[in-house]
C-alpha cells in the first residue's frame, strides 16, 4: 500500500471549540491516510475526536468548531481551501456520510425514497427514475422487505434497522469514492447490528468504496476495519492492522480498552441468603390496548444481582415501571420483601416506595441542574427518614463518601460542573439515600464511556456487597451481564423465555432465542462476523423449527 | 383524513361549549358594570321613577338568570335582539363593522404573513449577522412602542409632511377596492409593525431550532445547499410553531385593534364596542364579546388542523 497514493490525507490537523480566547483544543494535530478499497477503523472514547475527525475527512465542522491548522485532502484538492459551493458539489457526490442514528437523521416530513435520491436528482443530475431504479436495486440488495413499498414509507413507519440500511444506501447511490461511517450501529440491537454490519460490509466490499468507521465499540471495529487508529482526547496513541492491534496492542491506554471487556463476577455460590426481596407473579401489563408484558414472573434475593437482558421493545423497561409501581399491571402481583404492594405507586406505603429506588439511563436528564449535590441527595433524606439541618448534611456527606466523592468538594456542585460518570454516581447515592432493598438499574451504564461504566459497575458490586440490597440490572450489553448478574431472565416480545442462574443461561441456553441474541455479540476476533453471517444463513435454510423467528 | 374529520367534528363541538361558558361571564360582567343605559339617557337629575319607566320599557326590570337565558336561547336561534340606544337589530348593526374590521385584518395579514416569515427565513439564513442583529432589534422596537405612538407617527409623516395617504380611514361600502385599500393602508401599515416582529422572530427561533437537528446536519452532508436545506428540510418542520403564532396574531388583528381603530377614526368593531359600552347597550357588548371569543376559537382550530395536516406522523400512521 506504501507505493499508492492516498485518496484521502489528513495532515497535521487540530480544531478548537469554545471561546476564541479561551478554545478548547477538540484534535490536536492528527494525520491520517485513507487507501482506496481499505477501511479505516477510528477508536476512542467521547471527547476523543473521532466524529469530529470523521466529519474534518469531508470537510465540515459542526458549529462552534474551528480549523486551527493542518489540511485535509482528497484527490490532490485541500477540501479546507474550498468554498462551500466547491465542498457541497462533493459531499454526497464523493464522499458520503452515514451518521448514527438513522432514526434521527431521517427528514421526519418526506418519504425514503425522495430522501435517497435527493443527492442524486439534485446534485448529480441523474433523471428521477433512473435515480429511483437505481435505489430499488440498492434496496433489493440491502435485503430490505418489499423493496418496492419501502421507499414510499416515512421514516417513523420502518424500524431502526432498516432506516439505517435505507441510510446506508442513501451514501451509496451516487457511488462515493469515500463514506464516512460514524457509530451507524451503536443505537441497534445486537441482532440487528449483525445484519445491518454485514450490509455496510458487503456494500464497501462490492463498490470498492473506502471508508472511515468511527465507533467506541471495539469489537465492532474489528469486524469492519483493515486498520485501526485509537485517539485520546484528541491525539492519536497508536495506529495498526487491525490483526496486529488486536494481538498486541502497544499503548497503555489502548491496553486498558481492551481489559475492560474482561472483569467477571465469580460464580456466586448457592443462594447465600434465603430473604426474598421481590417476587413478581404472573404479571401482564399493557399500554392502552397493546399488550407488552405477558404473563412474567421472576424473583431477586437478598444481595443478588437479576440481569434483564433482551432488546428494544421486549418489555424490560416496563417491567421495572410495574416493581416501581409506575405503571399498574392489568394481572399479577407484585411482592416487596415478601408482602404484596399495591399496583400503583400511589396507593402504596412509604416503606414500600423506599424499598424500591431507581438509576436510570440518562444521568444528564435524570438530575436537577438547578439544584445542588447537597440538595438532590437531601431530598429523599428529608423525605425518608426526616432528616433535616445538619444532620441531613451529615448523612449526605456520609453518601457521597460511599460513592467515592469527597464531600468537600462535591456537596455545594451542581450536576453541569459533574461529568456523566460523576453524574451517575450522584444518582446511586440519591437511590441509596433511601435505604432500598431494591435497586433497579435500567440501562445505566450505557450512555457512559467503557472505563467509566467499569467503575460504576465495580462501585454498585462493592455497595452491594456491604449493604445486601437486591438488585435488578436491565441492559442490552451481554458483556455487562458477565461482569455483574447471579442470575438472568431473557426478554422476548413481552415474555421471560429463559431465568436461571448467569452460567446456566449464558453457557448453556436452551431457547434458540436466547442463543441468537447471545451470538449475536461481537467478539474481538475479526473474522466473527462473516462466521457468525454463515452459521445465522445456514440456520434460516434449515429452520424448520417454529420457534426459529425471522431477522427483523 | 377519517381522523381530521373526527377532530374537527369533536373540536367544534368544545367550542361551542367554551363559547357558552364565555357568554356566562360575558353577561356577569356586562351585569357588574356600574350605572346602566337608563341613567344614561336620563342623565344623573332624573327622577327614579322617570328611570324605572325605561327599565321596564327595556326589559332590564327582568331579573339576571332569566334575562341571560333569552338573550342566550335568541342568540342561540341567530337572532342578537336589538340595540338599546337605537333599536335596531344588532345583526344589522355589527354586519358592515365586522366586515370592516375583517377587511382590514385580512389587509394587514396580507402584508405582514409574507413579510414577517420571509424576514424570519432570511433572518435564520443570515443568523448572528449584522443584518439578523440590526432587523430584530427594529422588530423588537417596533412591538416595544406603543401602538397609537406608531399610528400618529405615521400620520405625522404620510398625511401631514407627504400628503400621501388620508389620515382618517372612513371607509363605506359603496368604495372601490382600491379606494378601500387607500384609504386603510396606514392603519395596516400601523398593525403590520405591531405583529410582524412576533411572527418574523418566531420563524427564526423555530428553524434556527431545527439547525440543530441530525438530518439537517445529513442533508448538509448530502451536498445540498444552503438555501435547499433551510427552505426544503427544516422549514416543513418548522410549520406547527409557525402556524401558532401567525393564528395568535391574526386573533390579535380582529380582537385587539381597538387603539388603531380609534385614532384613525375605522368603523370597525373595537369602535362599536367601546361607544357601546360608553352608552351601557348591553347587549351589543355582549354580541361583540362573543363574535371576538368565536374568532379565537376559530383561528385556534384552524391552526390546530393545519399543524395535523403537516405532521406526517399523524397523517401517515404506522
Amino acid at each position: 500500500m506504501a507505493d499508492k497514493k492516498p485518496i484521502l490525507s489528513i495532515k497535521n490537523l487540530s480544531v478548537s471549540a469554545g471561546p476564541e480566547n479561551d478554545p478548547i483544543p477538540v484534535l490536536n494535530g492528527v494525520d491520517l491516510d485513507l487507501y482506496k478499497g481499505e477501511v479505516l477503523g477510528l477508536i476512542g472514547e467521547s471527547g476523543a475526536g473521532k466524529s469530529t475527525l470523521g466529519l474534518a475527512a469531508m470537510g465540515y465542522f459542526r458549529r462552534g468548531c474551528r480549523v486551527t491548522g493542518g489540511t485535509v485532502t482528497c484527490a490532490g484538492v485541500d477540501l479546507l481551501a474550498m468554498t462551500d459551493q466547491q465542498r457541497e458539489a462533493i459531499h454526497g457526490t464523493k464522499i458520503a456520510y452515514v451518521a448514527q442514528s438513522a432514526a434521527a437523521s431521517f427528514n421526519p416530513a418526506y418519504r425514503l425514497m425522495d430522501q435517497v435520491t435527493e443527492t442524486a436528482r439534485i446534485r448529480a443530475g441523474t433523471p428521477a427514475a433512473k435515480a429511483r431504479s437505481d435505489a430499488l436495486e440498492l434496496f433489493e440488495r440491502m435485503k430490505l422487505p418489499e423493496p418496492h413499498q419501502f421507499g414510499l414509507r416515512y421514516p417513523h413507519q420502518v424500524s431502526g434497522g432498516q432506516l439505517q440500511r435505507a441510510l446506508t444506501a442513501m451514501a451509496m447511490l451516487c457511488q462515493p469514492d469515500i463514506v464516512i461511517f460514524d457509530e451507524p450501529t451503536t443505537a441497534l440491537d445486537v441482532t440487528t447490528q449483525v445484519d445491518v454490519l454485514g450490509t455496510m460490509k458487503d456494500a464497501v466490499r462490492d463498490f470498492g468504496i473506502a471508508g472511515i468507521y468511527v465507533s467506541h465499540d471495539l469489537t465492532v471495529v474489528a469486524q469492519m476495519a483493515d486498520r485501526i487508529k485509537v485517539l485520546l482526547r484528541g491525539r492519536q496513541v497508536e495506529e495498526a492492522p487491525t490483526r496486529d492491534m488486536l494481538a498486541s496492542p502497544q499503548q497503555e491506554y489502548t491496553k486498558s480498552l481492551w481489559s475492560v471487556r474482561k472483569i467477571q463476577k465469580p460464580p456466586s455460590v448457592g443462594s447465600k441468603s434465603p430473604e426474598m426481596r421481590i417476587q413478581v407473579e404472573g404479571v401482564h401489563a399493557s399500554y392502552g390496548k397493546v399488550p407488552v408484558l405477558e404473563d412474567v414472573s421472576i424473583n431477586v434475593r437478598a444481595g443478588e444481582t437479576l440481569a434483564i437482558v433482551g432488546e428494544s421493545g421486549s418489555g424490560k423497561s416496563t417491567l421495572a415501571r410495574v416493581l416501581t409501581g409506575l405503571l399498574k399491571p392489568r394481572a399479577g402481583r407484585v411482592l416487596l420483601n415478601g408482602t404484596e404492594a399495591a399496583s400503583g405507586y400511589r396507593q402504596r406505603s412509604k416503606s414500600d416506595l423506599r424499598a424500591v429506588q431507581m438509576i436510570y439511563q440518562m444521568p444528564d436528564t435524570a438530575l436537577n441542574d438547578q439544584q445542588s449535590v447537597g440538595t438532590i441527595i437531601g431530598r429523599p433524606l428529608t423525605f425518608y427518614h426526616g432528616l433535616r439541618g445538619e444532620q441531613n448534611r451529615k448523612r449526605a456527606s456520609e453518601l457521597l463518601e460511599m460513592i467515592g466523592m469527597d464531600p468537600k468538594v462535591f456537596l455545594q456542585r451542581t450536576p453541569r460542573q459533574l461529568s456523566g460518570g460523576q453524574k451517575q454516581r450522584i444518582c446511586i447515592a440519591r437511590a441509596l439515600a433511601a435505604e432500598p432493598t431494591v435497586l433497579i438499574c435500567d440501562e445505566v451504564t450505557s450512555a457512559l464511556d467503557q472505563i467509566v461504566a467499569e467503575g460504576i459497575l465495580r462501585l454498585l458490586e462493592g455497595l452491594q456487597k456491604d449493604l445486601n440490597f437486591a438488585q435488578v440490572f436491565i441492559t442490552h450489553d451481554l458483556t455487562t451481564v458477565r461482569a455483574i448478574a447471579d442470575t438472568v431472565a431473557v426478554m422476548e416480545l413481552g415474555r421471560i423465555v429463559e431465568f436461571g442462574p448467569r452460567d446456566v443461561v449464558l453457557d448453556d441456553p436452551q431457547k434458540p432465542y436466547t442463543r441468537k441474541l447471545l451470538r449475536s455479540v461481537p467478539e474481538m476476533d475479526p473474522n466473527w462476523l462473516d462466521d457468525i453471517r454463515r452459521e445465522f444463513a445456514k440456520d434460516t435454510e434449515t429452520a424448520t423449527s417454529p420457534e426459529g423467528r425471522a431477522a427483523p | 383524513m377519517q381522523s381530521i374529520v373526527k377532530m374537527i367534528a369533536t373540536r367544534l363541538a368544545l367550542g361551542v361549549l367554551v363559547l357558552l361558558a364565555v357568554s356566562v361571564i360575558i353577561f356577569a360582567s356586562v351585569e357588574a358594570l356600574p350605572g346602566d343605559i337608563a341613567v344614561e339617557i336620563l342623565g344623573q337629575n332624573a327622577t327614579p321613577e322617570a328611570v324605572a319607566a325605561i327599565r321596564r320599557d327595556l326589559g332590564l326590570d327582568i331579573p339576571a338568570i332569566p334575562r341571560y337565558l333569552a338573550w342566550i336561547s335568541g342568540v342561540v336561534q341567530g337572532d342578537f335582539g336589538n340595540s338599546l340606544a337605537n333599536q335596531r337589530p344588532i345583526s344589522e348593526l355589527m354586519g358592515t363593522r365586522l366586515s370592516n374590521t375583517a377587511f382590514l385584518a385580512a389587509f394587514t395579514a396580507a402584508i405582514s404573513v409574507p413579510l414577517a416569515l420571509t424576514l424570519g427565513i432570511l433572518l435564520a439564513l443570515f443568523r448572528d449577522t449584522t443584518g439578523d442583529r440590526v432587523t430584530n432589534a427594529s422588530g423588537l422596537a417596533a412591538v416595544s412602542v406603543p401602538e397609537f405612538f406608531l399610528a400618529y407617527v405615521l400620520v405625522y409623516l404620510f398625511s401631514s409632511k407627504l400628503g400621501w395617504l388620508p389620515a382618517i380611514s372612513n371607509i363605506n361600502p359603496d368604495m372601490t377596492l382600491l379606494e378601500r385599500m387607500e384609504r386603510t393602508l396606514l392603519p395596516a401599515i400601523t398593525l403590520t409593525l405591531v405583529v410582524s416582529a412576533h411572527m418574523m422572530r418566531m420563524t427564526r427561533t423555530a428553524i434556527i431550532d431545527l439547525l440543530e437537528a441530525m438530518y439537517v446536519e445529513q442533508a448538509y452532508l448530502k451536498g445540498l445547499s444552503r438555501r435547499r436545506v433551510i427552505l426544503v428540510h427544516a422549514l416543513p418542520n418548522a410549520l406547527t410553531p409557525i402556524i401558532n403564532v401567525v393564528m395568535l396574531n391574526l386573533a390579535y388583528l380582529v380582537v385587539g385593534v381597538v387603539v388603531v381603530e380609534v385614532v384613525f377614526v375605522y368603523p370597525g368593531l373595537g369602535q362599536l364596542m367601546v361607544d357601546s359600552v360608553a352608552a351601557r347597550d348591553v347587549p351589543v357588548v355582549q354580541t361583540c364579546c362573543l363574535v371576538f371569543s368565536a374568532t379565537f376559537v376559530l383561528l385556534n382550530l384552524l391552526a390546530d388542523v393545519l399543524a395535523q395536516l403537516t405532521n406526517p406522523r399523524l397523517l401517515h400512521p404506522r
